[in-house]
């Protein structure tokens, strides 16, 4: 069915920080390696270890670099399916098989209606679907539906793989439509965005701004600087220079 | 956008085929008798069999063809859907006008009239599917509609006219429908690309980010060093001073020969008119594959814009 619900009652998602993560790939690899037995499983690999590798991957990393008025900095930026309100990749499916979630607002694709068309992966304007030439069907992130509402798991392992794997924390999961949240906090205090709002997809994923940088200033040697240990500090200036 | 070749021969052919329907219906409502007569059913049969290979060939490019049917059930949200659902439905109708005809019945109004709605209601879902993505800036514009159903009849036309310089029964006032479409699928096609080239991005690598209020962003790495599927389906785009001499080339082609050549087909008689007609039906069949092929070839998808491209 891909009417998009008026309204869903969570609106699971992850909260990717922009200013603690480190680039290092975790995110991605844990979840090329928790779905290839997944939901969507396989995400097959072409060619993986020869001279034109491919395949599917639900979260790539890109490394951005900005220029600031103090100077350049670089930005690590995963992206993966931002669980859309308003997403164009469902309400194209000509199939039914793109479909968004009434209970907790997860976008999925059920394989076995999938007739390959690739229009979705032309809707969404964030590239977040990818092929599978070999299975001949669309995936996409599953937001590891089978992971965080799996009983065979403990309770503080029903998160999505990459949020489990990162090393700095830098992804959050939970309900962005419960106010009383912990990621809608972490929206609000750090003032968390969507990527793209003109695209007009109302995505669910929020992004957290790199922190202000504070320009570093080389701060001279008070000579007022009270204190035994600025004293002493004084005097080797003053025998070194 | 990569532009599949299935899709382009699918496109143009189906266009072509449902003008020419139109044309047929146009002439058979004004009386004309060879659009009333047995003979019609050459027409309206080469009109099948271009929208038929047409859709099958739409086929050929899905993971899950057997699957195809699926596609029938979601005309509530998607033009994809509502393309398929039209053109089956368009099939009910033209096989009752083609039975009538064989049968050399009565044809009445309604049939044909009820054939070409469903037929250009098909070329405009096509269109509608292109021009619904917002992810497509080329794509995302009211002449796209247009440009589909100028081409549609103005494809149709010069096939009709090919038929009638055939069969003999061309005139040269046959020509005035062939040279106005065109002119106004060329216009059309004309004002698109000045459009194109108008256009500003809607999104940037600044709203892709967010990081734009920071700074100046730029790619500094992308997540893989190979292609992937994104850069193959997404990523392809023509360069620039390649698509100038093809626009040229494709409006030639498509939308000045064929009409000047109709013109002259339908005052000459005998075999040179035949040898002319074929000359306009190859020189269009080029034209449109080019012009189709830039439609996908021109488009940027809003995805490039994190690869900094
Ligand atoms: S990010 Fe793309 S695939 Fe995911 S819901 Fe939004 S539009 Fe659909
Ligand atoms: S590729 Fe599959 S999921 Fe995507 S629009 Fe086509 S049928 Fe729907
Ligand atoms: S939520 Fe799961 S499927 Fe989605 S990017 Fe993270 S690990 Fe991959």
């Amino acid at each position: 069915m891909t009417m998009l619900p008026q309204t869903t009652a969570k609106k699971l998602g992850l909260v990717i920080d922009l200013d603690t993560c480190v680039g290092c790939h975790a995110c991605a690899t844990s979840c090329k390696q928790w779905n290839d037995a997944g939901h969507s499983a396989p995400l097959t690999d072409t060619d993986p270890y020869g001279a034109a590798p491919d395949g599917v991957w639900f979260n790539r990393v890109h490394s951005y670099e900005v220029q600031t008025a103090h100077g350049s900095k670089t930005v690590n930026f995963p992206k993966s399916c931002l669980h859309c309100d308003n997403a164009p990749c469902v309400t194209v499916c000509p199939t039914g098989a793109s479909f968004k979630r009434v209970e907790d607002g997860i976008v999925l694709v059920d394989a076995d209606k999938c007739i390959g068309c690739k229009l979705c992966s032309w809707a969404c304007p964030y590239g977040a679907r990818e092929y599978d030439a070999t299975d001949g069907v669309m995936k996409k992130c599953t937001l590891c539906v089978d992971r965080i509402y799996n009983e065979n798991l403990d309770a503080a392992a029903r998160v999505p793989a990459c949020v489990a794997a990162c090393p700095t924390g830098a992804r959050s999961f939970g309900d962005l439509g419960d106010p009383a949240s912990g990621v809608s906090a972490l929206v609000r205090a750090r003032g968390g965005y969507d990527l793209m709002p003109e695209q007009g997809c109302a995505p669910v994923n929020q992004y957290l701004p790199p922190r202000a940088v504070t320009p570093l200033v080389q701060q001279p040697l008070s000579r007022h600087a009270g204190g035994i240990e600025s004293a002493l500090l004084r005097w080797i200036d003053r025998v070194l220079s | 956008m990569n532009p599949a070749y299935s899709i382009i021969f699918f496109t143009t052919a189906a266009g072509a085929g449902y003008g020419l329907l139109t044309m047929l219906a146009l002439y058979a409502l004004a009386g004309d008798p060879a659009a009333n007569g047995r003979e019609a059913l050459l027409p309206l049969g080469l009109a099948g069999v271009l929208v038929s290979a047409g859709l099958l060939a739409s086929t050929l490019h899905l993971g899950h063809p057997e699957r195809a049917w699926r596609a029938l059930s979601q005309w509530r949200s998607s033009w994809l859907s509502r393309e398929g659902v039209l053109a089956i439905a368009c099939y009910g109708p033209a096989l009752v006008w083609a039975w009538r005809l064989w049968r050399e019945a009565p044809i009445g109004p309604v049939v044909p009239a009820f054939t070409a709605v469903l037929g250009l209601a098909t070329v405009y879902a096509t269109s509608q599917i292109y021009a619904s993505l917002k992810s497509v800036d080329a794509w995302h514009l009211r002449l796209v509609p247009a440009n589909y159903l100028l081409l549609a009849l103005a494809s149709g036309s010069v096939l009709w006219q090919a038929l009638r310089v055939w069969a003999g029964v061309a005139t040269a006032v046959d020509a005035l429908p062939v040279a106005t479409l065109m002119l106004a699928a060329g216009v059309g096609k004309w004002r698109y690309w000045r459009t194109l080239s108008r256009l500003a991005p809607t999104s940037t690598l600044a709203t892709a980010t967010g990081l734009g209020t920071l700074g100046t962003v730029s790619s500094l790495a992308w997540p893989h060093t190979e292609q992937n599927y994104l850069l193959k389906e997404m990523g392809f785009v023509v360069a620039r001073r390649h698509a100038d001499k093809l626009r040229r080339i494709a409006l030639l082609c498509a939308c000045i020969l064929p009409p000047l050549l109709a013109l002259g087909g339908s005052v000459s008689g005998g075999w040179p008119a035949s040898l002319i007609m074929g000359l306009a039906v190859a020189l269009l069949a080029l034209g449109l594959v080019l012009e189709r092929w830039l439609f996908f070839a021109e488009a940027r998808h809003s995805v490039s814009v994190f690869y900094g491209r």
